[in-house]
């Protein structure tokens, strides 16, 4: 039996550039998949004058507005938490984590109360195709906020058991990629689904 | 067992739940030809119906047509999804690309094991479809709305929600895949390994990920919505509540065309990688192929709607997507020029890899060529939705998964599975296939331009198809044939696994990393240290030395000569 050779793939901590490209291209691949879904929005959009259909409740566009700063304002937090911890501050990298986190179920917790109000208003997945592709496409953001934020949690744990350092960023990096994408998801979304 | 770092290994480890690329290969080439197995029993069950029609047939009974567009629809998708995808993409991606790149493992082996068990998974969910109330789908493997979108059109409900999460799963499977290849391939190159050494199998079965890569994600925006029009009641495609079902076929080809090329590029891949082997040439325009295949790649996104030309669309795109059609057909002409190219002059083996890689050659050009008919929007009109289509497709898919995807396999066997195949069964077996499947898919041509209708069920309802009841009985016996074929194949597959004899690292004197490691590669691939690489992939027949080849890992630099630009 030789010994374990310099180069082994038996190695816990996979390489940060390796792992860096994989998470651009999973985004690579939702942002696809978010692109098939806006462009079947615009197919309909488009094709019907009257937008959205007589009879369907108006969105709530300055509520949803404020709810845009708090998740803008989450990934700003985000950044805090890879740069705290590049200059070695891991402590104070794991705080803005957390708040990270916290502002991420802020956004979830507001997008809930507004569902709630407008499924009691009539707008529901089957009120209209209107009220379909407002579920789907805001639902489904909703479904990658909530994954974004399990994963900063996720990092969180792992932070807070000192598993990162200066030297080793790699985990809350990777958070912060995705967490990227899904904030600047919302902008877009928002003014689409909401403005346009 | 020598050169394994981690020593003998538990049979669940080694064999279900490893997480060496080799052994995943292997396990996804195992579920392919699987499938393919049932895949080849729907082939028969339709085309006993359309040779025989209304007869008993033998180990089934009578196909009824309800039966024949459950036949029809899994037909399409376990070839297209479950054979072609697992034994293109993700057997030859997983053996080929860290063997020929010099990697030990892939970038990331445990999401390498997890997405081979979501698609066992989907298998799973694709197979049960038989099985439940209602029976398999029966929309057609595209699953147009609003036949996919609502129970009423086909009788089938949970058989379409089964046939959606199988490919929600499958495409979740082999993106996780895709991860891996491509970042396996962007960053565990070994040092010498530069984009313009790296062989044409891996650079295709690249190309083919990305291909895939950057289409599914509105497949799968598509399906969802689909999904919910079959369980929670939207319309989304349902034109009495305000849908548009041909949102979907647009979602739907947006990824499909480029899934073409997501099976034909690996074929082609592997062609290239065997024909200078056995013509002991240099590959004829190595950069030129490269470039082709990214140009092919770039139009594949932008040709979707010419499967939609009757569909209803504007009729005013017709025009572009007619031309970004023919447009595509140019850069295939170049690699299929630089195919025959690297023949000329070569010294030209015929064995049991090149004959199938020469098959490929011969049916794919129908294939491709009768595609110029159909990408025309005006002989489309008349062609659409015939058998001449059905004929089309098959000279374009069955080449690519099984010319192209036996070359492969009879090429590597001896790297899979340190044993020597059989090579006058391999050679029997290509005849077989070879002569019967142009003796079933020719005639198809025929009878699609005479008028017979694809997906019908019963030819003896149209008095215009009496006069191909001969041809269709024909066809069917030879497809019958075609299938038998296959039975070399399987013995030669399994016998040699156990009692072929010793193959030595190199069997066919290619210069390519894979073969530099030992036959069947162990655990880790290059013991101690990892090979550089000196000169590019095809080194055959250099006038400056001896040998008849340069294998990648040998340092020849110092001559000078084509190595240097190589």
């Amino acid at each position: 039996m030789t010994a374990a050779p310099a180069d082994s793939i038996a190695s816990d901590r996979p390489a940060p550039l390796v792992s860096k490209v994989g998470m651009a291209l999973f985004i690579g691949t939702e942002a696809m998949f978010f692109a098939g879904l806006i462009s079947a929005y615009l197919v309909f959009r488009v094709g019907n004058p009257n937008w959205p259909p007589a009879g369907q409740p108006r969105l709530p566009v300055e509520s949803t507005a404020f709810n845009t700063l708090i998740l803008l304002l989450s990934a700003a937090f985000c950044h805090r938490a890879v740069s705290t911890l590049r200059a070695g501050l891991a402590r104070s990298s794991a705080y803005w984590l957390g708040l990270t986190a916290v502002f991420g179920l802020f956004f979830l917790v507001l997008q809930g109360r507004e569902w709630i109000r407008l499924v009691q208003f009539g707008l529901t997945l089957t009120s209209s195709v209107y009220g379909g592709l407002f579920y789907t496409l805001i639902g489904v953001h909703g479904l990658h906020v909530l994954a974004g934020t399990a994963l900063v949690l996720y990092v969180l744990k792992r932070s807070v058991e000192g598993r990162y350092s200066a030297a080793y960023p790699l985990g809350v990096e990777l958070a912060r990629m995705y967490w990227n994408f899904v904030v600047a998801l919302w902008p877009g979304l928002y003014f689409l689904v909401y403005l346009l | 067992m020598t050169n394994d770092p981690h020593g003998p290994q538990k049979f669940i480890w080694k064999y279900i739940l490893s997480t060496d690329h080799k052994m995943i290969a292997k396990q996804y080439l195992l579920t392919g030809l699987v499938m393919a197995l049932v895949g080849a029993f729907t082939a028969y069950l339709m085309r006993w119906q359309l040779g025989y029609p209304n007869t008993n047939a033998p180990g089934w009974g009578l196909v009824t047509p309800d039966k024949f567009n459950m036949l029809v629809t899994m037909h399409g998708t376990i070839m297209v999804f479950f054979v072609g995808m697992p034994l293109l993409v993700a057997a030859l991606s997983n053996f080929v690309i860290p063997l020929q790149i010099g990697a030990r493992d892939m970038a990331f082996p445990r999401l390498n094991m997890l997405s081979y068990w979501i698609f066992v998974l989907s298998c799973v969910a694709l197979l049960a479809s038989f099985f439940v109330p209602g029976g398999a789908p029966a929309g057609g493997w595209t699953g147009y709305p609003p036949l996919s979108a609502s129970e009423q059109y086909t009788g089938v409900h949970w058989g379409m929600v089964l046939w959606i999460t199988a490919l929600a799963l499958e495409f979740a499977s082999f993106t996780m895949g895709g991860i891996n290849y491509l970042a396996t391939f962007m960053c565990l190159r070994v040092p010498g390994m530069t984009y313009f050494r790296v062989p044409m199998a891996t650079w295709f079965l690249i190309g083919a990920s990305l291909a895939f890569f950057f289409s599914v994600g509105p497949l799968i925006a598509g399906a969802v919505m689909l999904l919910l029009d079959n369980v929670a009641g939207t319309g989304f495609y349902i034109p009495a509540q305000g849908g548009e079902p041909l949102l979907w076929q647009h979602l739907f080809w947006f990824f499909g065309h480029p899934e073409v090329y997501v099976i034909f590029l690996p074929a082609v891949g592997c062609v290239l990688e065997i024909l200078p082997v056995f013509s002991r040439k240099p590959i004829f325009g190595y950069r030129a192929i490269v470039w082709s295949m990214g140009a092919a790649l770039a139009l594949s996104y932008i040709v979707w709607a010419h499967h939609m030309f009757i569909s209803g669309m504007n009729p005013r795109l017709a025009t572009p997507f007619s031309i970004t059609t023919i447009l595509i057909s140019v850069p295939f002409a170049v690699i299929i020029f630089c195919m025959l190219a690297s023949l000329r002059q070569g010294s030209i083996r015929l064995d049991t890899p090149m004959l199938w890689g020469l098959g490929f050659l011969a049916t794919f050009l129908i294939g491709g060529l009768t595609g110029i008919f159909l990408g025309s929007a005006s002989a489309d009109i008349y062609l659409h939705d015939t058998y001449f289509v059905v004929a089309h497709f098959h000279y374009t898919f069955f080449p690519s998964v099984f010319f192209g995807g036996f070359a492969g396999i009879y090429f590597w066997y001896p790297k899979l599975f340190g044993r020597r195949y059989n090579e006058t069964l391999g050679k029997i077996h290509f005849w077989m296939t070879f002569i019967f499947f142009n003796a079933t898919f020719w005639p198809i041509f025929r009878v699609g331009a005479g008028g017979m209708l694809r997906r019908i069920a019963d030819p003896t309802q149209y008095r215009i198809l009496d006069q191909f009841k001969e041809m269709n009985s024909m066809i069917s016996v030879a497809a019958f044939i075609l299938i038998l074929g296959q039975v070399p194949f399987v013995w030669n597959f399994f016998w040699s696994m156990f009692r072929g004899p010793a193959a030595d690292a190199n069997p066919w004197r290619a210069g390519t990393l894979e073969w530099l490691a030992p036959s069947p590669p162990p655990h880790g691939n290059w013991g101690p240290g990892l090979p550089t690489v000196y000169v590019g992939p095809y080194e055959y027949s250099r006038p400056d030395m001896a040998d008849d080849f340069v294998p990648q890992y040998r340092p020849v630099g110092v001559l000078g000569g084509p190595a240097g630009q190589a």
